[in-house]
């Protein structure tokens, strides 16, 4: 199997085979060719080598719908749906059932009723999709590849956008469509969660094969092995703390937006990195871009170096020395049509600029020198950032707030998408840039990642701080006590970890 | 998030990296898709050339050069529009009120003041579909739609429904003189045009540009002032449309409340088969050049060649959907 983009080879000679009725993880570093290697079998891309068999007959899809023929149906990472229909139309899209052109709304109601009782999915059928969590529309995409008959199902990272109670959920859905004979191909980024769930793991690196078997005769660190060709460090070194005297940067004081927050205070000081740890929606993000100026607050103060800051949009807060490296790189943080280099010098550019007017080669100079200083590894600053890799990218998304060195870099999801490798080079530049008396503020959904990288962790629980911990106190279980505000939750997330 | 169409985006993207990325090995595939129109243009040059005896002459050159010049200024305002994510259907519109405003103070004032006067117009009108887009919210299909029929009625209220003629003949000054044996018209649109290039491509503006129609949420994030980015790309548009009315106002010196009539489709047209993407984000000033001169080679031909006029507006129609059509079943083509 080969396939290319570009000059790059994203996947070479790579053999898998999946066997009917498994559950089939794939696993690898970011641009490994996990994702690449589930499209082709979807159909989603055409390998440019290669063949693939289903059930002994080779196949050439050109498009989706001709895998979905075979039974083979996937769920992509950002999933396909149309938000303002119901469920139902969601379900049956592309497979309505219909006599002369008009559907057959009773029996689809019908089918509807016995894919919900056979797979145990209590979704409103009328409901418009995109009123749903992310985790129910990930039921309406297994719905729908259900109606199609589908064998096998490819799911791209599908837990990434869920919370660790939800991702349990679907793991449970999971395993028992397997018990029910569809076959599950995966991606995940999750160890944890490939060795407890899957019959078969193959691990890819580099876009090449490297091994394939049972899942019971790999542990975590045997996987990691074998996706680095080395084994890496993962423990964190113990944060530096902060001078005593170090003066405080930046201070927050009740910050509240409608429906959002309520009551936020931070501070963050010189050289101290802050973490912000909580459930997706406890409204982590929404400080985050409170402090940036991205939400207008309904009330609160900010100050910076003691001076009330008044933020009525992202640029007042950059000109005040606050950048924000927002959750979503390809919809927040880069520009994807355009170059490495323009992404980098976008928000300062007026410092490569005279009279309005941009100095090139004063511009590729400083794109350059970040390109380097970030170890971004790509085709010069010309290179267009769609064609890096996602930790790569990145680095680009971080390399723009450093051309001007910022005092207060807030971080949402630093690594989020991001191979082990590019992982610990960002951990490096964080502590780095605290080091230098900047203050940090990370956010992320990786626990350990907060409880590695910060001196003071924030929890946040349904849009309040509820409770801070200094490093010494910040345990898992105490900063998910707090995230969920009972114990017996916390028993529940215990007992899938040690799963 | 573009739940919706997950292979859209990306699939595009796929395809532009191929296209840059690899610049090498995907060679044929990047340069049809970024220079097909170049081709198409060296195209219909040659066989104009070759089929017929008055095509490859200076004056019809010249005079196709200064037909194009009042539709090229205004493409090349749409080209800005169209990158920064917006649209401007309304341009024909300000064209005429401009032309008008231009005509009616030239009368009163003389025909300095008359030329401020329109461009001062055409830039405020400018202003008014920027706000409404941005600040306003509104789409800018919808409200360009809107503010075209308010400027219409205006140029007609203004005009009182009949003709203008402009008394001063100096008013034809503007355009009609040649340098060189090329009109001064011809001179005003290539430094617009080049006004328009260095803005886009040299600046911390035409960064801008680009950022806010290729992902106005990153650019906000990175501290640009969309609506501020965006409404000033409405205002150039309504100077690039006076501009405009005044060259043909000083070409006719005579205007109505119909002048312009349909002149915001034949810009759009220029741009779109120039290959600047109406998605925004993408696109170039040269593209456009091109396009406007394509255009005018079909005419010109039809013309040349004697063929009946009829066939020219499909004729177009059918580049317009080839020129589009090409671009994304190429990108299609190179997904999978």
């Amino acid at each position: 199997m080969v396939k290319r983009y570009g000059g790059v080879h994203a996947l070479r000679d790579v053999d898998v085979t999946i066997r009917r009725g498994e559950i089939h993880a794939l696993v690898g570093e970011n641009g490994a060719g996990k994702s690449t290697l589930g499209k082709i079998l979807a159909g989603v891309v055409r390998p440019d080598g290669g063949t693939v068999s289903v059930g002994g007959r080779a196949v050439h899809y050109r498009a989706p719908h001709e895998a979905i023929r075979d039974g083979i149906a996937m769920i992509d990472q950002e999933l396909a749906l149309v938000p303002a229909r119901s469920v139902l139309d969601n379900v049956f899209l592309g497979s309505e059932q219909h006599r002369a052109g008009v559907a057959k709304d009773r029996q689809a109601r019908e089918r509807f009723r016995a894919l919900a009782a056979r797979t145990g999915f209590d979704l409103d059928p009328d409901a418009p999709v995109g009123s749903l969590r992310v985790a129910d529309q990930q039921k309406v995409e297994i719905l729908r590849a259900l109606a199609r008959n589908a064998e096998l199902i490819v799911m791209d990272e599908p837990t990434a956008p869920l919370t660790p109670d939800e991702a349990q959920r679907l793991h449970a859905i999971m395993r028992d469509l397997r018990d029910r004979g569809t076959t599950i191909v995966f991606v995940s980024h999750f160890l944890r969660e490939v060795l407890a769930l899957s019959d078969t793991i193959t691990v890819l690196k580099d876009g090449r094969f490297v091994q394939s078997g049972p899942a019971s005769e790999q542990t975590q660190d045997s996987l990691v092995l074998a996706m680095l060709g080395r084994s890496l460090d993962v423990a964190f070194p113990d944060p530096a703390p902060p001078a005593d005297d170090a003066p405080v940067v930046l201070r927050a004081r009740g910050l509240t937006r409608a429906g959002a927050i309520e009551g936020v205070d931070v501070t963050l000081r010189a050289g101290e990195i802050v973490g912000i740890a909580g459930l997706v929606g406890s409204g982590r993000t929404e400080v985050a871009r409170a402090l940036f100026g991205a939400d207008r607050i309904d009330a609160g103060t900010i100050e910076l170096d003691g001076r009330a800051l008044r933020l009525r949009a992202p640029a007042d807060a950059i000109r005040a020395g606050i950048a924000m490296l927002p959750e979503s790189r390809k919809e927040q943080g880069l520009l994807m049509l355009r170059s490495v280099g323009e992404n980098i010098t976008l928000p300062h550019l007026r410092l490569v600029a005279g009279g309005g007017v941009v100095r090139r080669r004063g511009e590729s100079a400083r794109a350059r020198e970040l390109i380097e200083r970030l170890g971004v590894k790509c085709d010069g600053a010309d290179a267009p950032v769609a064609s890096l890799s996602g930790g790569n990218q990145q680095k680009v998304a971080l390399a723009k707030w450093l051309m001007k060195t910022p005092r207060v870099l807030i971080a949402d999801e630093p690594t989020r998408g991001v191979d082990v490798g590019a992982k610990s080079a960002i951990y490096d530049l964080l502590r780095g840039l605290a080091a230098q008396g900047v203050a940090v503020l990370v956010i992320s959904s990786e626990l350990e990642e907060v409880l590695g990288l910060a001196n003071r962790v924030l929890v946040m629980r349904r849009g309040r701080v509820a409770a801070e911990l200094s490093s010494d106190e910040a345990t898992d279980e105490k900063v998910l006590t707090a995230a969920f505000g009972t114990s017996r939750r916390v028993k529940g997330i215990d007992e899938e970890e040690a799963a | 998030m573009s739940t919706n169409e997950p292979q859209g985006p990306t699939a595009a993207l796929d395809a532009r990296t191929q296209a840059r990325g690899g610049a090498r090995r995907s060679f044929e595939v990047g340069s049809l898709r970024d220079y097909g129109i170049v081709f198409a243009f060296i195209a219909l040059f040659l066989v104009l050339t070759f089929s017929s005896d008055v095509f490859l002459t200076k004056g019809n050159l010249l005079n196709l050069a200064d037909q194009s010049a009042a539709l090229g200024i205004l493409a090349c305002g749409m080209t800005l529009v169209i990158i920064a994510g917006g649209f401007d259907l309304s341009v024909g519109a300000i064209f005429a009120v401009t032309a008008i405003v231009g005509a009616k103070v030239t009368n009163s004032s003389g025909a300095e003041l008359g030329v401020l006067a329109a461009l001062t117009a055409g830039m405020a009108l400018g202003l008014v579909n920027g706000v409404l887009a941005t600040v306003g919210r509104l789409n800018p299909f919808v409200a360009t739609i809107a503010t075209t029929l308010v400027f219409r009625g205006l140029a007609l209220a203004i005009s009182g429904g009949f003709l203008v003629a402009i008394s001063d003949a100096s008013f034809g000054n503007l355009s009609q003189p040649r340098v060189l044996d090329v009109r001064i018209s011809v001179f005003i649109f290539a430094a617009f045009a080049l006004f328009c290039a260095f803005l886009l491509n040299r600046t911390v503006y035409g960064r801008h540009l680009f950022a806010v129609g290729g992902n106005a949420e990153a650019a906000r994030l990175s501290g640009v002032r969309v609506n501020r980015v965006r409404a000033l790309a409405y205002v150039l548009m309504g100077f690039a449309s006076a501009l405009g009315g005044v060259l043909v106002a000083s070409r006719t010196l005579t205007v109505d409340g119909n002048t312009g009539m349909g002149i915001e489709f034949d810009a759009i047209a220029a741009v779109l088969v120039g290959g600047t993407s109406v998605m925004g984000g993408e696109g170039a000033i040269w593209r456009t050049i091109l396009g406007v001169f394509l255009l005018a080679l079909v005419g010109n031909g039809f013309n040349l060649l004697g063929t009946d006029p009829l066939y020219q507006r499909i004729f177009t129609g059918a580049i317009i959907i080839l020129a589009v059509g090409s671009d994304a079943w190429i990108r299609r083509g190179k997904r999978a």
